[in-house]
């Protein structure tokens, strides 16, 4: 008798932490569909006031006057987001082909800490960086005010390293070591054998560390205001003054209300769509590694 | 032949007399002659010795390998004779720890010394155990090696890319996707497109590590067959842990244990006539 | 790493010169990515360090903060409780979530599938979505305000996917035998997880934690609108756990005020050494504990 009360407690013990354990493995679906609601809620009444072309064509952001175009803001976003990859990708790209291919095994153990290092530094620390040193070299040294695409786009182009580097040296290491040896048996030397046949073999891996670079960039917020000018008009040079899409939320929320607030809304879901572009991309580049 | 063999045989009688287990190859082999009649050394290692860290993995090995012919390293797995294999194009310069002492020569020139390792490699082809396209087009394949040395000239590539799979017996089956990305050939097409890439590049040896056997028999029937062709332009050594393999391919065979060299000789009289008990057994499947 | 590194490379001193110059150029880019990143490092530590440690004075670290002495230790405390609390509703989630996946779900239920893909699309998510999320839910529609809650609650959010991903891998690593250990002496499936798997994949599992700790402990962007920046330690003595309704700032709020009052970049300088010092050490303790997981792992 008590054998079987204990069995049925245990049965029922285990439903209970199964069906707990299920329930927290769905707070993320949870989380997903209440940031979709919330931010498609928030943002539909301003969409629909404003009309959805003017609202992302327009090239005036003048809220006291009741102008909501956020077309230089996007254009910033693809300015600056573009210029990190300039200067991020190349540096990162190389950097993980030394990490992977020419590094002694100890200059690796030096250099990977550092680079940790560097992706777990605050943005805030960052965008510091870039106002005390980059906005002053700009500053002087090209001219202009210095709070420009170019200072954001170098900034953002050091933040996104970290994530460069360490995703392409998985993928790079992850290519099979026999490509490498069958290139040496032809003849051709270490450096030949390395980008002519490692590199390309480890393309689609490369390519997902440079979207997850994509990403971070488009989605930085502080090291960006701290450095762009954050004018909300389309920059005539790189020397220009920027606002992106994340500033324009960040330096507007804190007094924002009413059709003001919900175009500042709506403009995180225009952020939202961006990054979820991105994020499917670098889900079908996984999907098509595997495959 | 037959004066060798008795050779052979009073070589290893002293041997046994003084209790010494050196290989009987190493002496009577010095400018054997095969069984396809007077041939210069191709390549040749002299007195080889070669450890990885601390374990000794070939020890004393000395052996010829005669133009034009196909030579077969036989043995149980870890008796050394791919670590040989891989001395003679120095892949094992891959290996941290590796050191070697003794001479690996071409064509009568030091292998190590007075030829650039780039240089060896071209004229030293290999072709490994598993096929190991890299992850491109076909041609882009066989026209890696041609490229990395200076073939620029569209012409020209195509004609190599051509004469090589010619020579490897695939250019029927793949002439009309040479486009294609190589991972989607089966294994076999895959084995016989890394032997034309390796052809490609002209080289004068052609080495082979185990080369079949990720196969299928009926792709390594067809890659047998084309190491007897390629056995007119080309001197090719094969691993191979197949006796009947050697027996089928080979002009000469060569049986290794814990790194030396027990016995080489042409193949024929190898397998019928041993000499050192050891042979005989392996030969026999003693040691499986 | 060791089979591509480059011992043949450098025999070839026959080669023709213009292969060689090429190989040289190549090996150059290689060479000079690495520099720049690693004297990029160099310099923006360096740099921080440099202006900072000279001005980490006692005032800083005094109790109460005024206008004069601009100390960091309302914002220190204010992190601490921030990203604790974050943590405190993040990690039961997030490591009962990988526990549900890797020991309780079907392989390939839609259930599953799902689950990774908004785990993921939430891992994309920039900061700044979080805290219009947060401001949104948290403040206006809960009618929380300005809160060291609603700021958690935000935080947990946005580390979710960190401590789950890494969680998962770490329960991945956990090889079967253990699993059937539990098993074969009986034990249901909870005791199994609970007292042969969970306890092998702690490192792992920790060192997802302190990553996650690190981003609570930097993130900004998603704690002006929920958080605030009211330089004070909440007053859990006075109101109780009302005091989970008070505005705080954190570290790394507290330095982007400094810095965009730009009354007291000295100031400014030294709070972020202490930020670095705390990802620093959090680094260590992360890469500690991976090292263990690897270790234990492997035996």
């Amino acid at each position: 008798m008590s054998r079987a009360v204990g069995v049925r407690a245990l049965a029922l013990r285990e439903g209970a932490a199964r069906a707990l354990l299920a329930a927290a493995a769905a707070v993320s679906i949870v989380a997903v569909a209440l940031v979709c609601l919330f931010l498609l809620v928030n943002s539909v009444p301003a969409l629909a006031h404003i009309g959805l072309a003017e609202f992302l064509l327009g090239s005036e952001w003048r809220p006291a006057n009741g102008l909501y175009g956020i077309f230089p803001m996007i254009v910033g976003t693809v300015y600056v987001t573009a210029g990190a990859l300039a200067v991020g990708v190349p540096a990162g790209l190389l950097c993980a082909v030394f990490l992977s291919c020419f590094a002694s095994r100890r200059a690796a153990r030096l250099i990977m800490p550092g680079v940790e290092l560097l992706a777990g530094i605050p943005s805030v620390v960052y965008g510091f960086f870039g106002l005390v040193v980059i906005v002053p070299l700009v500053r002087t040294h090209l001219g202009g005010q210095g709070l420009s695409v170019l200072a954001a786009a170098v900034l953002l182009g050091i933040m996104i390293l970290p994530t460069v580097i360490t995703v392409a040296r998985t993928a790079l290491d992850a290519v099979p070591s026999r490509y490498y040896e069958g290139a040496l048996a032809l003849g051709a030397d270490h450096e030949r054998s390395v980008f002519a046949v490692v590199v390309p073999a480890a393309a689609s891996g490369l390519l997902t560390a440079v979207v997850l670079g994509l990403g971070r960039a488009m989605g930085e917020t502080m090291a960006v205001i701290m450095v762009a000018g954050n004018q909300p008009v389309v920059p005539e040079s790189l020397l220009g003054g920027v606002r992106t899409l994340t500033a324009n939320i960040a330096l507007e929320m804190g007094y924002a209300a009413d059709l003001h607030r919900e175009a500042l809304v709506a403009t995180g879901a225009v952020l939202f769509v961006l990054i979820l572009l991105v994020t499917a991309l670098i889900g079908a580049l996984r999907k098509g590694r595997a495959a | 032949m037959m004066t060798l063999l008795r050779e052979r045989v009073a070589c290893s009688l002293a041997e046994r007399l003084d209790q010494a287990p050196h290989p009987v190859a190493r002496s009577a082999d010095a400018g054997c002659p095969g069984s396809r009649g007077a041939a210069r050394a191709k390549m040749a290692v002299d007195g080889l010795d070669l450890w990885y860290g601390d374990y000794h993995a070939l020890r004393d090995v000395s052996l010829e390998f005669p133009e034009h012919q196909v030579t077969a390293l036989i043995g149980p797995s870890g008796c050394g004779k791919s670590t040989l294999l891989k001395s003679l194009n120095r892949m094992n310069d891959l290996v941290e720890g590796c050191r070697l002492e003794g001479t690996v020569s071409l064509d009568g020139h030091d292998a190590y010394r007075s030829v650039s390792v780039a240089d060896l490699r071209r004229r030293v082809g290999m072709v490994f155990q598993q096929p190991n396209p890299f992850p491109m087009s076909i041609y882009d394949n066989v026209a890696f090696g041609p490229r990395t040395h200076g073939v620029r000239r569209r012409d020209e590539l195509d004609e190599v890319v051509e004469r090589s799979l010619r020579a490897a017996a695939i250019w029927d089956e793949l002439k009309d996707r040479l486009k294609k990305n190589a991972l989607g050939l089966s294994g076999g097409q895959q084995q016989r497109l890394c032997i034309a890439r390796a052809l490609a590049v002209r080289p004068e040896v052609l080495l082979m590590d185990e080369s079949t056997s990720a196969l299928d028999p009926l792709s390594t029937a067809k890659i047998e067959e084309l190491v007897g062709e390629l056995r007119r332009d080309y001197t090719v050594i094969m691993v191979t842990h197949n006796m009947l393999q050697a027996l089928r391919v080979s002009d000469r065979t060569a049986f290794f244990l814990g790194g030396e060299v027990v016995e080489a000789g042409p193949t024929d009289g190898l397998f019928t006539s041993p000499v050192d008990p050891r042979t005989a057994d392996y030969v026999a499947g003693r040691f499986g | 790493m060791g089979s591509r590194s480059r011992s043949a490379a450098s025999h070839s001193s026959v080669a023709p010169l213009r292969r060689r110059a090429s190989s040289l150029l190549l090996r150059g880019l290689a060479y000079a990515g690495a520099a720049v990143t690693v004297l990029t490092l160099g310099s923006l530590v360096v740099f921080v360090l440099v202006n900072g440690v000279p001005h980490l004075t006692p005032s800083l670290f005094s109790g109460e903060y005024t206008a004069q002495n601009v100390s960091l230790v309302p914002a220190l405390a204010g992190s601490l409780l921030m990203a604790g609390a974050a943590l405190l509703l993040a990690v039961p989630v997030g490591v009962g979530a990988a526990v549900y996946l890797v020991e309780y779900a079907r392989r390939g239920s839609r259930f599953v599938a799902f689950v990774r893909v908004t785990a993921e699309t939430l891992q994309g998510i920039p900061s700044i979505i979080y805290g219009l999320f947060g401001m949104l839910l948290f403040v206006s529609a809960l009618g929380w305000g300005l809160s060291l809650a609603s700021g958690a609650c935000t935080l947990a959010l946005m580390v979710l996917p960190v401590i789950m991903r890494t969680a998962e891998e770490a329960l991945l690593a956990v090889p079967d035998a253990y699993r059937q250990g539990g098993f074969g002496l009986g034990a249901g499936r909870l005791r199994t997880v609970a007292r042969c798997v969970l306890p092998s994949a702690a490192p792992g599992i920790l060192a997802g934690v302190v990553l996650a700790l690190g981003r609570c402990l930097g993130e900004v962007a998603a704690l002006l609108f929920t958080a605030g920046t009211v330089a004070q330690i909440p007053d859990f003595g006075g109101s109780g756990a009302l005091g989970l309704l008070d505005s705080c700032r954190t570290l790394a709020v507290h330095l982007y005020v400094l810095v965009g009052e730009g009354l007291h970049l000295d100031e400014a300088y030294a709070t972020a050494v202490v930020l670095l010092a705390l990802v620093a050490g959090l680094n260590a303790l992360a890469s500690a504990a991976a090292k263990k997981m690897r270790k234990g792992s492997a035996l």
